[in-house]
């Protein structure tokens, strides 16, 4: 039961091959989700990935973060990313030889270092949200851990919560309206299409809208594609 | 009602650790582990032996009888059946993630396991035992974290199988799974706000000594029966086996399953259900509490374990007659239940907890808050009924699909009260 950092300055052997272990996870994926030529492998090496960071959240005694690390991240968000892959049917290989963008390839190159280079100087120089450089000692048992983190979220960063709340609240809201049809088409096809699936009832709410209404049609067209979604190939991810 | 004193010395987590870890501890978290692993594929055979049985005398028929006495060795006569089958791998499988998502249906329901408490707590040779795999500081969020990632196996099955009925199964599954999570989730937060801890045995001491201190008295009735329902939709179990729906889909995900693999799915949903009964025992029930006849040597030890053996199966008997009394929902209605009943149900049941953990007075504020937002929500409800008609409709019908009348099922003055569509929704 030692502090965040006195396991880093000391590190002991169980730690040292836990952040050997999990760091190639980390590492597989991240390549993984790279160079997989099929969108599904890529999702599953994103999983992957997640599940490193949470291995090396709770080897740093944040077990909070890790559960929540493994809920949201892999169990919504990697989710939703497979749900629209398996629903619009991208799951195909690439052509990776034209980019969409010209030029994008050594803008990319050009855009990683740059990051690389600041996430590098932030770590050299900056303090960070504790205000001194590094710090070692106990956050508290691990029992209350959660207690402090949620402590600190509902007073000190209140605002930046709430903020953050608000912004996601926006997000939401805006997808809802790009995904508005525009009048015109709100007129006989789309009437024939939930009569032909037998959906009775519509949504009233938002949320209603995106899920109960959109899904059959989606299963409707992933019914119609599901010949040319087969799998293709059987490369490892 | 004699008081389990047994778990009120357990406050500090794992008692087993504070010692140091010697070669003694790391035996025992060994057997432990094999012990839970054991007990829990008895379990899963022995249930799926009861469910069949059970689920026959409900509709009066006999059932498996020929293996072994009352057909109790049907299950490992049908283990080593698909044992001996053809392995198929379908040729426009993805074979990497075809053979891998037996794997990830599996172990998110061996996990789940892991941080129950079936026991209280034992002493050999000095050391304390506490009658459970694991106690994290996290644990019920463990739990949490489990299910959300049991959709993967799901999902991937269903994809990587290449073929229709599996791909729609998965696809209902997934959105399923992704709806009812956030009513389990807030359910899940009812429970912890009472304990004061994530930890999934301080959340069965905090339910002893009386049974009125259980959670399902305490929260009072309502958080559980959300559980319940959000928990059986996770599961993919009657009412909500969309997922496999055998006469619209085949079999669903697991069509293109056969031999091992098919098994392996088979077991992961007999263990999922006997885990998420455990769950319920544990978030609402007190887990292993209970009565002790202390007049009896060592029934503080085995008693425990009875008590949680006796309420864990009344929930198994519970989901088998679900199964053999109710009809499956339909996809709308199922996911009108979740995001338009369930979601704002838990969200008001939430705030009411939240406000009477801090005072009465807010409490009573809380509540009166939301009977009026309730009624404010049923009467704009009311008032917008049959607004969304061609004809009369209130605000220009962009991006809302107006639907003409001979598609609505029911008349929009119907009264009735529930999850159909004729409610609300369905206007």
């Amino acid at each position: 039961m030692s502090g965040i950092l006195t396991a880093a300055v000391h590190p002991t052997i169980p730690d040292l091959i836990t952040f050997i272990v999990a760091g190639l996870m980390v590492l597989a994926g991240a390549v993984g989700v790279i160079l997989s030529r099929n969108p599904v492998h890529s999702a599953l090496s994103l999983v992957l990935t997640l599940f490193g960071i949470a291995v090396l959240f709770i080897a740093q005694q944040a077990e909070f973060l890790a559960a929540v690390q493994v809920i949201v991240y892999a169990g919504a968000i990697v989710v939703l990313f497979l749900f629209v892959i398996m629903f619009l049917g991208v799951d195909k290989r690439e052509n990776i030889e034209s980019d969409p963008l010209r030029g994008q390839r050594p803008l990319a190159v050009v855009l990683m270092v740059v990051v690389l280079a600041a996430v590098i100087a932030l770590g050299v120089n900056a303090h960070w949200a504790t205000g001194v450089h590094h710090l070692v000692g106990r956050t508290g048992t691990p029992a209350s851990n959660t207690a402090r983190l949620g402590r600190s979220v509902f007073t000190t960063y209140l605002f930046a919560f709430e903020a953050t709340a608000g912004l996601l609240v926006i997000a939401v809201v805006g997808a809802v309206v790009l995904a508005r049809r525009p009048p015109e088409s709100t007129g006989e096809a789309d009437l024939e299409e939930s009569e032909a699936l037998g959906t009775g009832s519509d949504a009233d709410g938002e949320l209603g809208d995106g899920s109960a209404a959109a899904l059959p049609e989606a299963a409707a067209a992933a019914d119609e594609s599901a010949e040319g979604m087969a799998p293709a190939g059987s490369e490892p991810a | 009602m004699i008081a389990p004193a047994l778990l009120s010395p357990l406050l500090g987590t794992e008692a087993l650790f504070d010692q140091g870890v010697g070669w003694f501890v790391l035996v025992v978290v060994v057997i432990k582990v094999l012990v839970a692993f054991a007990v829990l594929m008895g379990a899963v055979i022995l249930m799926i032996w009861f469910e069949r049985k059970l689920i026959s005398d409900m509709q009066s028929r006999i059932g498996p009888n020929r293996a072994g006495p009352w057909g109790l060795l049907q299950t490992l006569a049908d283990g080593i059946k698909l044992f001996f089958k053809e392995d198929l791998i379908p040729d426009q499988s993805d074979r990497f993630v075809f053979k891998l998502a037996p794997y990830l249906a599996l172990l998110p329901a061996l996990l789940i396991f892991t941080v129950v408490p079936v026991g209280g707590i034992i002493v050999i040779s000095g050391h304390p035992i506490q009658l459970q795999v694991a106690d994290p500081p996290i644990g019920i969020l463990l739990v949490l974290a489990m299910s959300s990632i049991a959709v993967y196996g799901v999902m991937l099955a269903g994809w990587s199988s290449g073929s229709k009925y599996p791909l729609l199964g998965s696809v209902r599954a997934s959105a399923q799974m992704i709806s009812y999570e956030a009513a389990l989730g807030l359910t899940v937060v009812a429970v912890v706000l009472i304990t004061g801890s994530l930890s999934t045995r301080r959340i069965v001491i905090s339910q002893s000594p009386n049974f009125w201190d259980w959670n399902f008295f305490r929260l009072g009735v309502v958080p559980f029966i959300l559980f319940m329902i959000a928990i059986t939709a996770e599961l993919t179990r009657p009412p909500f086996d969309l997922t496999e729906a055998d006469s619209e889909l085949v079999g669903g995900f697991n069509t293109e399953y056969s031999s091992l693999r098919f098994a392996l799915f088979y077991l992961a949903e007999f263990m999922n259900t006997i885990t998420m009964s455990a769950i319920v025992v544990t978030l609402f029930l007190g887990g292993p509490d209970g009565p002790i006849p202390r007049f009896i040597p060592t029934s503080d030890v085995w008693m425990p374990i009875l008590w949680f053996l006796i309420k864990t199966f009344a929930f198994l008997f519970i989901y088998v007659w679900l199964r053999a009394a109710l009809p499956r929902l339909r996809y709308d209605q199922l996911m009108d239940l979740g995001w338009k009943r369930l979601i704002p149900f838990t969200l008001a049941w939430l705030l009411l907890v939240a406000a009477f953990v801090l005072s009465g007075w807010w409490g009573l504020g809380i509540a009166l808050a939301v009977v009026a937002a309730g009624f404010l929500l049923t009467r704009a409800f009311a008032v917008g009924q049959g607004r969304e008609d061609l004809d009369q409709a209130v605000l220009p019908p962009i991006g809302r699909r107006v639907l003409p009348p001979q598609l609505l099922r029911t008349p929009p003055t119907a009264g009735d009260v529930g999850p159909g569509p004729g409610s609300e929704g369905a206007s």
